[in-house]
């Protein structure tokens, strides 16, 4: 079933977005305007947090409470708001660099809490906003403005750490599928705890000119001819390819809901 | 009311929650780690949140994300942790969002000598993070002012729409005195929107502090740490720029009487002005007795608020004396103090770890004679 995004979830007036004409990221922001039309929550509720970089930028296009933080924080600023109001519905959007590099400790542990709420991570390889640095999740070997003669790093894979940090909601999927990626963003939401959906997207612009990748169809059609889903490997993370599906999904108590239980059995 | 004897960490715990501060996060350091302590212990009772975040980088944040969600929000730190704290602290400057930081300064630089005091964070809390925004930073020198003047912290905080620095040291943070917890000081509230949701502006220009919604109330605004205009939305327009930065400045230095705060002591008739504040300005009062004793008309000007700077009581109170500014650091706010009253000021500082004493300022105003 196609759902259509709603016209009244985009702040039109600050349309057109500045991503560069090939970038997947409209792919991505379009997968999770159509989850949170499914979802039915009440947007009043909605608070979309973003870091900073190219995903980061998403907050200002979508027409809820928004916050657009400081780099490598979202999670954080995320944290005080859900437990300083567990009404309201949390969604964040982050990238490769600002999640998993400057943003690291506070995702481990923020994972780890389990406190609910939707991070969605933009996955590019690159950091395309300061024009194409190498990130942590560039492929080995892997031609970036820093790595000059091949990244000769191994990447880091998210959803993989995500699980490790206890994560109770994990899946990934490329923009290849936008479909699913849109399922998998809709089963997060709707998830109690800390769900992660990796959103394997694409950076022409910056990743896929030194890697010959700069047509933006053939960058879609390389990334779906890597991706291996989940149930047939059945292991998270392989060598050269992007192992596809929902990794991670379980109930647990949830870190907000555990905190007001204590309190009820703390207050005089 | 309740008296007790308490530190000075515990008494801005206690002070803070008297505020209606519901939201502490923190990250343990010496000689803060009691304050959090103690709002472990007490926010829970008051249906507050405590949590102990992963860094000082998450603590900032997490307090800034609860404000924006409507709760007075409080961390506290010292030196190492405060340098962490410095790209949230312009965040919340920037984009006007009401936070206390308690700073409980420790000798420094780097990780120094963490169960000693100093005076070392005064221009750190001034100009610690990057680009240009005033701030408030206010600096109590008992444990029953470190009750009163983190209400005042919070006060300021929300009136003003902007983060506060409470500026304490090792001295006053672990010493422990006498303490009435007065209930009858006043709290203020945030100013909430009236206007109808879709005509809000989160940055309306027509307030120098625009009222603030909260995030869930049905407005939708949007925050960022990017330059923004009145919607709240990121512009480069240099006009749009200079009115915000504009706007930030007038609304802290047009209300200078309101915020800020000093004590005087024996200055009236003095020939000899020092100027000190926090635990040196304890030693200070001493030594100004000391040397009255002796016949010598010293005096002491307190300041409260350290930034922004008490430019005209400075002033008018130094005039025609001879001014001396003690501090446990090696020379910050006496630059300030000469900014001021553009002459020479006799200066004796240290960061050692150990405290300025009465007989040390006695001699250097003796020998001065």
């Amino acid at each position: 079933m196609y759902t259509e995004i709603s016209l009244e979830n985009l702040r039109s007036s600050k349309l057109p977005h500045i991503w560069c004409p090939g970038c997947g990221n409209g792919i991505v922001l379009g997968a999770i305007l159509r989850a949170i039309e499914r979802s039915k929550i009440d947007k009043d509720k909605i608070v979309f947090v973003s870091g900073i970089g190219c995903a980061g930028r998403s907050s200002g296009y979508v027409n809820f409470n928004t916050l657009h933080t400081l780099h490598g924080r979202p999670l954080a600023f995320a944290t005080g708001i859900k437990l300083a109001n567990p009404e309201l519905k949390v969604i964040v959007a982050t990238g490769d660099g600002d999640l998993a590099a400057i943003g690291g400790n506070h995702f481990i542990h923020t994972a780890k809490r389990n406190i609910d709420m939707t991070v969605i991570v933009f996955n590019n390889f690159i950091y395309g906003m300061t024009g194409g640095q190498v990130s942590p999740t560039t492929p080995d070997g892997a031609y970036t403005t820093t790595t000059p003669y091949g990244e000769i790093e191994e990447p880091m894979d998210i959803s993989y750490l995500a699980v490790a940090s206890g994560a109770t909601y994990v899946a990934r999927e490329t923009i290849a599928s936008p479909f699913v990626l849109e399922k998998y963003i809709l089963n997060g939401i709707i998830h109690k705890g800390f769900s992660l959906i990796e959103a394997v997207s694409s950076c022409v612009t910056e990743y896929g000119r030194r890697n010959n990748l700069e047509d933006p169809a053939a960058y879609i059609k390389w990334l779906k001819e890597k991706s291996m889903p989940y149930s047939k490997v059945n292991t998270l993370s392989i060598k050269d390819g992007i192992v596809v599906g929902e990794f991670v999904n379980e109930e647990k108590e949830e870190f907000t809901e555990k905190y007001y239980e204590l309190l009820k059995k703390v207050k005089p | 009311m309740k008296e007790l004897v308490i530190s000075g960490n515990d008494a801005v715990a206690y002070g803070a929650i008297y505020a209606g501060c519901r939201f502490f996060a923190g990250y343990p350091i010496t000689p803060s780690t009691d304050i959090a302590e103690r709002m472990a212990n007490l926010l829970p009772k008051n249906g507050g949140v405590f949590i102990q975040m992963e860094d000082e980088l998450g603590s900032i944040s997490a307090i800034i994300g609860a404000s924006l969600a409507g709760k007075k929000a409080m961390t506290a730190t010292s030196g190492p942790g405060f340098s962490l704290m410095q790209e949230g602290i312009g965040f919340a400057s920037y984009s006007e969002i009401p936070v206390v930081v308690v700073d409980v300064q420790r000798v420094g630089p780097s990780t120094g000598i963490p169960t000693y005091p100093a005076q070392g964070d005064v221009m750190q809390a001034r100009f610690g993070t990057h680009g240009s925004h005033p701030i408030i930073v206010v600096y109590p020198y008992s444990v029953q002012e470190s009750y009163e003047l983190i209400v005042e912290a919070f006060n300021l905080s929300e009136k003003y729409r902007t983060p506060v620095i409470f500026l304490s040291d090792e001295v006053i943070g672990h010493m422990r005195e006498k303490v009435r917890l007065t209930q009858d000081l006043k709290v203020f509230e945030r100013q909430k929107p009236t206007v109808p949701k879709e005509e809000y502006l989160p940055y309306d220009p027509n307030y120098d502090i625009p009222p603030f919604a909260n995030f869930g109330e049905g407005y939708r605004f949007h925050i960022t740490g990017l330059t923004h205009d009145e919607t709240g939305f990121p512009t480069s327009n240099p006009v749009k720029a200079e009115a915000l930065i504009e706007r930030l400045h007038r609304k802290i230095y047009k209300n200078i009487d309101d915020i800020g705060r000093f004590e005087t002591f024996y200055a009236d008739d003095a020939d000899y002005l020092i100027i000190a504040y926090g635990a040196t300005a304890r030693s200070a009062k001493d030594a100004v007795i000391e040397l009255r004793n002796k016949g010598i008309k010293a005096g002491l000007l307190r300041p409260i608020t350290i930034w922004p700077s008490l430019e005209k009581p400075i002033r008018e109170i130094a005039e025609g004396k001879k001014v001396f500014v003690f501090e446990m650091n090696m020379g910050q706010y006496v630059l300030e103090v000469e900014r001021i009253i553009k002459r020479n000021v006799e200066f004796f500082g240290k960061e050692n770890g150990e405290l300025i004493t009465p007989e040390e300022m006695e001699l250097c105003i003796q020998r001065s004679l």
